[in-house]
């Protein structure tokens, strides 16, 4: 079979910048839909990517020309359809007419609501499956949904381009031949199943949001995690799922602000002027929508205390007794350690340092870095300086991200 | 439907039951199988004795060269095996987690390649 063309712009080195920029831009946004309905039409993930590149392709070829068509997905799922027919009869699979057949008696229309969503929730559900190692579910979702490369995916997580593209292989193996459903799951094992697609789009987030700086060949996950989550959302009504969306956009609102001359700013010494103010908005939306539903999860919790945080006017009128309680309802719904020191700092703030600094360091944590920055900030509090001085050491020999070091160094060397 | 192997592999030598255990296992590994001979997923189990019961064969190069076994000198070894038919891995790993109550051990899930039988 041959492989499918990665990089469709080079395929089309012809067509001027712009607009196979601009034809990259729709492909993508489209891809999940389109390889999704064709997954389920053919019941072959690579045939239908194959089929995807073949239009991508002729979009490329024809588009720049004749103009883009007033309805692209349903341009890019007909030609994908047709392509797809083609490499049956090329290839003469043994099932062919029966493939065939399937093709041609699907008259799913391509519209926004209705069974072609489902495809792209039933994609999601599959790529997420907890039979698929964590890191391949990120692999496969940003690879099938986001339609991102291989190279773009490889390039996001710094890691060699055929280990990625083994990675992508093996899960789509592993679906095949283990007969991984194409289905939305059960009422019965949707509330975990939906768990995990949600800490796959929180991790893809994550790892944008945290290597952020500096890396300008890196395609923006924390914008396509946010993609995905807001497509999620318009296909499950689950409470968790806006609530992580609200997370995501009140985290992301503060990004300008997080770091000033390549040092970290913490939430407190941030410029609030600098936060974007339609992504708070929204998140806030959100937040008090999911709440309504008085269902609360994990996720829609800690939007709620990002929600408090970005309230306030300045950092001196947060109301902190509000985010103690929503910590505490965190903790009985997810009780861990890392909350719990989340908890702490907010106590500390509430009942003062030396409260805080017992809850601290009751924790199992040396290992974990902002343990020893909360220890280090408490200590100074407390002028405890000689102690805060070694926490802040600990910290830095814990921690390579070059702002959160520079932010640590300064805190140090104040002292 | 797909066929698939689940697979009880433990420690032979450390076990992790009681005696008190074992014997609810067995019942409760019994009980399971009449529930898949029922439901149709079964297509064979059986358990297996001790590894070190085990001889390997090589017959590669003509003559038969005949050792004890294992095959492979591990801790945890194949203790018994379901094979089952299920409609898809969804199906099949909720018959996996009630074999792994029944047999009170993990078990693992692989898919077989084609058809069996």
């Amino acid at each position: 079979m041959p492989s499918s063309p990665e990089d469709p712009v080079e395929r089309g080195a012809t067509v001027t910048e712009s607009i196979s920029e601009e034809i990259t831009a729709i492909v993508r946004a489209e891809h999940g839909r389109v390889v999704a309905s064709l997954i389920r039409r053919l019941g072959d993930i690579d045939l239908a990517e194959d089929a995807v590149a073949d239009a991508l392709v002729t979009a490329l070829e024809r588009w720049p020309a004749d103009g883009i068509p007033p309805n692209p997905g349903a341009w890019l799922t007909t030609t994908a359809g047709n392509k797809a027919i083609d490499r049956i009869r090329r290839e003469k699979k043994r099932d062919a007419k029966y493939a065939e057949a399937a093709m041609l008696e699907d008259h799913t229309p391509h519209e926004p609501t209705g069974p072609v969503e489902d495809d792209r929730l039933r994609l999601i559900f599959t790529c997420c499956h907890p039979a698929l190692a964590l890191e391949n579910r990120v692999a496969l979702t940003l690879r099938l949904l986001g339609g991102l490369t291989v190279p773009e995916i490889a390039r996001a997580f710094l890691v060699p381009e055929t280990t990625m593209a083994q990675r992508i292989t093996r899960s789509k193996q592993k679906i095949r031949d283990a007969n991984i459903p194409y289905r939305v799951p059960s009422a019965e094992d949707l509330p975990t199943r939906l768990s995990a697609v949600l800490a796959v789009l929180y991790l893809v987030f994550n790892e944008g949001y945290l290597a952020s700086e500096g890396e300008g060949l890196r395609v923006d996950l924390s914008s396509e995690a946010i993609r995905l989550t807001r497509q999620l959302a318009t296909l499950v009504d689950e409470p968790e799922v806006d609530g992580l969306l609200g997370l995501m956009l009140l985290t992301e609102a503060r990004r300008p602000a997080r770091i000033a001359d390549g040092r970290l700013v913490t939430l407190d010494e941030q410029d609030r002027t600098l936060w974007d103010s339609a992504l708070v908005d929204e998140g806030h939306r959100l937040v008090r929508q999911c709440l309504a539903t008085n269902r609360p999860g994990p996720y829609q919790l800690q939007a709620a205390i990002n929600a408090v945080h970005t309230d306030a006017l300045d950092a001196s009128m947060i109301d902190w007794s509000q985010i103690v309680q929503l910590y505490d309802q965190l903790l009985a719904v997810q009780p861990n350690p890392i909350v719990e020191l989340n908890r702490a700092v907010a106590v500390a703030e509430l009942d003062g340092p030396e409260v805080g600094l017992s809850i601290v360091d009751r924790l199992d944590l040396a290992s974990y870095h902002p343990w020893h920055v909360a220890r280090a900030e408490l200590l100074r509090r407390l002028g405890r300086y000689d102690e805060s001085r070694a926490a802040y050491d600990r910290a830095l020999e814990l921690t390579a991200n070059e702002a959160e070091r520079a932010h640590l160094v300064g805190r140090r060397d104040s002292l | 439907m797909t066929h698939y192997l689940m697979a009880v592999i433990h420690d032979w030598d450390h076990p992790d039951l009681s005696e008190e255990e074992q014997q609810e296992s067995f019942r409760l590994t019994d009980a399971f199988n009449t529930e898949l001979q029922g439901s149709g997923h079964w297509v064979f189990a059986g358990g297996l004795t001790h590894p070190s019961d085990a001889t390997v064969v090589d017959g590669r190069k003509g003559a038969s060269i005949v050792t004890d076994g294992p095959y492979v000198e591990v801790k945890e070894q194949l203790g018994g095996f379901w094979v089952i038919e299920a409609a898809d891995l969804d199906e099949a790993l909720d018959i996996a987690r009630r074999a792994s109550a029944a047999c009170m051990h993990p078990v693992e899930i692989r898919p077989f390649q084609g058809v069996v039988g």
